[in-house]
């Protein structure tokens, strides 16, 4: 890199002493040191100077360009980005793998949930091959345009978040296991070797070691635990996301409407707040289902309904430090409505620790999903979920240690998957963390 | 808050002082043609306490100011952390609701607007804020935040306000492919420079200055105190400049209103302010400015203590605590001085600075 | 000899985006007795400056092989951690910026000043409290015994800058360098704290780093003056020479940006750009991109060169005068600004 470059827009052949016309366009007073175009030009900052990893394919030729439309990830590999190549090749790999271990079910789907497995599949592979395309694609675009320096499109937030995501090796690996997980369980009817629920030849087959055919073994009623911690999956994790759910968007409008309207609403809502904060849930939650029949949807709800307090704290917090920040403020003045700033200015300023708080979220209500149904308060069986897979191994744990552990592996795994995530997260959208 | 319509200030019990209270009260003098008028601007924020919340005492921020500013004049205001300037600036525009006073901005009462008049109010009058840093919403591009604001105002759309975009960009020297960028891209002297070309989107007339340089350095302070100055006389704006460095606010203004403990204590000429200042304070003030230039020695004058608290003013004049000037007895404590000519155009608060008379020189020669 | 001797400081700090040259060769003394004012815009590298002076840079800065710091006599860079530790504080002392946050909120003032006065003189928890009372008398803190048990947040910043200043005077150090100590004040506050420092000096005799931004206060507090811009000393002199003959085109414009109460109208002088990152310099003189004499010749490093007795200045136009003329008389250069005129409209 040149000198000339490097100094970048700084470059001292600019006006100085006001010698140029000034950016008003008009003759000025030579000698009134007149502020210059662009004259405070910094060059370009650090924030912005570190190169992505992973780059889209440089240039990508007519012949990855078809070779992609083949075969997703393969045009990358032709043009020199091998790690995303192969990523993408990785999954539609083991999309078309479901596809052909579930070609029964695709080929009449009947019940609801082959159904759902049926599109997801398809989506997947769309998705799969339009990032690839897109990719190339862009990357051409690119090559075409002459980067011209200041034309440059800004890094935003999201963006920048995303790089310093990207760079985290644990957080990336979290991130993968979490979309294999909720593939699998989406795509459980094409995935699953047996049926979950119907028992098997229980003189026989009952308690059965992990060997060829019962990759995980089998249990008591000589169910095939793989195909039971496959639906399990469906259960822990629908519960994980759909209470968490509740509970973000719950609390995050409980907490924006006491934190940007304040005075008595405000301490009204945070009282209740504290309230249901004081009550011991797990308590709560064992009162609840003891009074009334334990049903999924049910312990979605109160999960989901015991949860927003957090996040409410957590939302309202934020927006009384942003309601003081003077672009809310410079917001009022330029003569916006309350509900523009509300959803322009506010909340996209206080979503990023509220995904934090989300991601760190399900992980906990997994857990706790599973110590109900541990309990026996939770799913009842037969209805497959970790907590109650565990419970049933517990019976026999010396004797058929597999029946316990594989679904209590299932459960360490996913938890420290969305842990690892919900930390990566913070990291990258802290500003303070990301040094 | 409820509004309290503007009052006619009391009657002030008679001063027997050593000098007569005469000359005619700034609340007396009828503006020609003001663009803005403000006229016993009080703000007065509760402090709450206790179990629900209740009001236990006030903060006087803003404690009655008076002023005008005509078009395309820039008043400085002036003051020390705590002094109620900024306050003062977010009231005129009803940033802050305002507790009692009267504001006429172009003759009609700002107070009483509804929202839709508020709404015209903010096409007119516009602020620029301290923090470049703070001011612009971290997650919009540059062109977006100012697009958006010629959306709200249905002033253009589409291409038209791209196009002007780019052209207000200019007219503050960027560069119009900033457009794209986003605030944390640019430097505390070009965010500024943002801030003003989105303030200066509705096309206003008049702009709060809310400390707009006090975060830059001084080679970046120039920059922007230029552009605000050739701005002015392109666009006719008037400005009122909140700043608390003395140096700045005598560059750029026509008229300097110097606040301590939320009132006004002085309002003149920048040059007269400079040249025979008549309040203490301001006096105080002056000498206290550090000057580059290492030769000259000045007379220092060091005031004792802090500002006092504005929860609980000093009653009188509420400077006499740390007053420094030879004539100050226990009526200063007692009279609440009123902002009097002491001199054609030149108002100051101060029972012992006799009215419509020349200064007397001793302690200061600045 | 020197009180303290700083030659070819260089301090870079190793990051992912490359290595900042935040300090990168500065060399200065201070003298018993004396005031040094360090003078330069965010960015120029001043407080690094006094921090490797401490030895307090923090990883990923590191003070490079090849500088030299020397105080009193010893080797500062050769000195342990122990042994440095038992300079700070004892011997250098430091005040910082923001009185806010140097100043821990859970104890009370007294209890900070004397903690520093039992650990490097080991009085007794009496003696030490006594000796707090002392040194808030000599910062002229009003009812010093009594002040001695509130908390910081009880304190008004004027009044925790004090504070700031009794306890580093605790150990009645040699040197005390403080970094930016009245911009966070108010200008009265700030005439208190000046006022306070020089008293200080003239009693104690010790030598003082003064560290600001403000030309105005270099101008009334020091005797010598060093500008820093881009992490380099670009001039170093008197404080009457510099301020009456800047010879750095830098500090001029300094100089000419100032907005002054006493002299009122025309447009300010304006120095074009900003400091670039310390992670990109620009190549030879560091402030050429931004410089209206930049010619040529500024493509090379100038070093420091005589620009008058004690006077130095990293600048080519001393050894060619005439390019400094040839540029003003066609209306360039930083000539401050336009006499008379009543100011903006």
């Amino acid at each position: 890199m040149t000198e000339r470059e490097r100094a970048g827009p700084l470059e001292g052949e600019r006006s100085v002493g006001g010698r140029e016309p000034g950016p008003l366009d008009r003759p000025t007073d030579p000698e009134a040191g007149l502020p210059e175009a662009g004259s405070d030009l910094a060059p370009p900052e650090p924030t912005r100077a570190p190169p992505e990893e992973v780059r889209p394919p440089r240039g990508a030729s007519g012949l990855a360009l078809a070779l992609s439309a083949v075969l997703p990830g393969s045009g990358h590999m032709v043009s020199g980005s091998v790690a995303r190549g192969a990523w993408l090749l990785l999954g539609w790999g083991a999309l078309l793998g479901a596809a052909w271990l579930g070609r029964d079910v695709l080929r009449q789907p009947t019940a609801l949930d082959e159904w759902v497995a049926t599109i997801t599949l398809a989506a997947s592979l769309v998705l799969v091959w339009g990032v690839a395309m897109r990719d190339l694609l862009r990357a051409r675009a690119a090559a075409a345009v002459t980067a011209e320096l200041d034309d440059r499109v800004g890094d935003s937030q999201w963006a920048i978040a995303g790089r310093h995501f990207r760079r985290n090796g644990l957080a990336m690996a979290g991130l993968v296991v979490i979309v294999i997980l909720y593939l699998v369980a989406l795509l459980a009817p094409l995935l699953a070797p047996f049926d979950p629920i119907a028992q098997g030849d229980i003189v026989h087959d009952s308690y059965l070691a992990p060997h060829g055919e019962h990759l995980l073994g089998t249990d008591q009623f000589a169910r095939d635990m793989l195909s039971r911690i496959i639906y399990g999956a469906r259960i822990s994790l629908s519960i994980g996301f759909v209470a968490v759910a509740i509970a973000i968007i719950l609390g995050s409008l409980l907490g924006a409407v006491a934190g940007y309207l304040g005075g008595r609403l405000d301490s009204f809502l945070m009282r209740f707040t504290d309230m249901v904060m004081a009550f011991p849930r797990l308590v709560l939650l064992i009162m609840i289902i003891a009074l009334f029949d334990p049903s999924i949807a049910l312990i979605i709800a109160v999960l989901g309904l015991t949860q927003w307090p957090g996040t409410a704290r957590l939302v309202r917090g934020e927006v009384l430090s942003l309601r003081e920040h003077e672009y809310i403020q410079a917001a009022r003045a330029l003569g916006f409505g309350r509900s523009r700033i509300i959803l322009r200015h506010l909340i996209p300023n206080v979503l990023a620790p509220v995904i934090v708080a989300a991601t760190l979220g399900i992980g906990n209500t997994i857990v706790l999903e599973a110590g109900l149904s541990f309990l026996g308060l939770g799913v009842q069986p037969p209805t497959p979920s970790w907590g109650t897979l565990v419970a049933d191994g517990r019976q026999n744990l010396i004797g058929a240690w597999w029946v316990a552990t594989f679904p209590g592996l299932a459960i360490v795994l996913t938890v420290l998957a969305f842990n690892l995530v919900g930390d990566g997260l913070r990291d990258a959208m802290d500003p303070r963390l990301r040094s | 808050m409820i509004h309290v319509p503007w009052q006619e200030p009391e009657q002030l019990p008679p001063a027997k002082g050593d000098s007569d209270l005469g000359g005619r009260r700034l609340e007396e003098v009828e503006p020609g043609h003001a663009l803005v008028d403000v006229r016993g601007l009080k703000k007065y924020f509760p402090i709450r306490g206790g179990f629900l919340s209740r009001v236990t005492d006030h903060l006087l921020a803003v404690d009655g100011v008076t002023f005008w500013i005509g078009k395309g004049e820039t008043l400085g205001l002036v003051g020390e952390s705590g002094s109620g300037k900024s306050t003062t600036g977010r009231a005129i525009l009803r940033l802050i609701e305002p507790t009692a006073g009267l504001v006429r901005f172009d003759g009609v009462d700002v107070t009483a607007m509804d929202r839709d008049a508020l709404q015209g109010l903010r096409r007119r009058a516009q602020i620029i804020f301290q923090d470049p840093f703070a001011s612009l919403n971290p997650r919009m591009t540059v062109g977006d935040s100012i697009r958006e604001v010629l959306k709200v105002h249905r002033l253009a759309r589409g291409d038209v306000a791209d196009r002007r975009v780019r052209e207000l960009l200019k007219l503050v020297g960027l560069l119009p492919a900033h457009a794209n960028r986003y605030p944390h891209e640019f430097s505390g002297g070009q965010r500024q420079r943002i801030g003003i070309a989105r303030a200066l989107s509705v096309e206003p007339d008049f702009i709060v200055c809310d400390e707009p340089v006090s975060a830059l350095d001084v080679s970046v302070q120039a920059q922007v105190v230029n552009l605000l100055e050739e701005l002015q006389e392109r666009l006719g704006l008037a400005y009122l400049f909140i700043a608390h460095d003395l140096s700045v606010i005598e560059h750029v203004s026509d008229r300097v209103a110097v606040m301590y403990l939320g009132r006004i204590v002085e309002l003149a000429d920048a040059g007269d302010l400079v040249a025979e200042p008549k309040h203490p304070y301001t006096r105080a003030l002056l000498s206290a400015v550090p000057i580059p230039e290492p030769g000259r020695k000045r007379k220092r004058i060091v005031l004792p203590g802090d500002v006092p608290s504005p929860v609980d003013p000093p009653p009188g004049c509420p400077f006499h605590p740390r007053c420094p000037h030879p004539l100050k007895d226990e009526e200063c404590a007692r009279v609440v001085p009123p902002l009097a000519e002491k001199a054609p155009g030149h108002f100051a608060a101060c029972i012992k600075e006799p009215a419509l008379a020349r200064f007397q020189p001793g302690a200061e020669e600045c | 000899m020197s009180l303290l001797e700083v030659r070819d400081l260089r301090t870079w700090f190793h990051t992912e985006e490359g290595v900042a040259r935040a300090v990168d060769g500065v060399s200065f003394e201070v003298d018993r007795g004396q005031v040094l004012g360090v003078v330069g815009e965010s960015g120029s590298g001043k407080s690094v400056t006094a921090l490797s002076v401490m030895r307090l840079v923090q990883e990923p800065g590191r003070v490079e092989e090849g500088s030299r710091l020397t105080f009193d006599g010893r080797d500062l860079l050769g000195l342990t951690e122990r042994q440095m530790r038992d300079v700070r504080g004892n011997d250098i002392a430091m005040i910082f910026q923001e009185p806010m946050t140097s100043l821990n909120p859970v104890y009370p003032v007294g209890d900070q000043i004397s903690e520093s006065i039992r650990i490097h003189r080991g009085l007794s928890r009496r003696e030490a409290r006594s000796r707090a009372v002392e040194l808030l008398r000599l910062v002229g803190i009003p009812l010093p015994d009594r002040r001695v048990d509130d908390y910081p947040h009880q304190l008004s910043g004027g009044m925790r800058q004090r504070v700031m200043i009794a306890m580093a005077l605790a150990n009645e150090p040699d040197l005390l360098i403080a970094d930016e100590p009245t911009t966070a004040l108010d200008v009265t506050i700030q005439a208190q704290i000046l006022e306070l420092l020089f008293e200080i000096r003239d009693r104690l005799g010790m030598g003082i780093i003064l560290i600001t931004h403000d030309l105005g206060v270099v101008a009334e507090v020091c005797d010598r003056v060093v500008v820093m811009y881009a992490g380099q000393v670009v001039e170093q002199g008197s404080v009457d020479t510099i301020f009456a003959r800047p010879s750095h085109p830098y500090t001029q414009g300094l100089l000419a940006a100032v907005p002054r109460a006493d002299k009122r109208g025309g447009r300010l002088a304006v120095i074009p750009g900003v400091v670039p990152p310390p992670t990109r310099w620009p190549g030879g003189c560091r402030f050429r991109p931004r410089c209206p004499y930049a010619w040529d010749l500024c493509h090379q490093q100038p070093g420091l060169l005589a620009a008058g007795p004690r006077q130095l200045s990293r600048c080519w136009l001393v050894e060619h005068p005439k390019r400094r003329l040839q540029v003003e008389r066609s209306g360039g250069g930083f000539q401050s600004r336009v006499a008379g005129e009543g100011g903006a409209v």
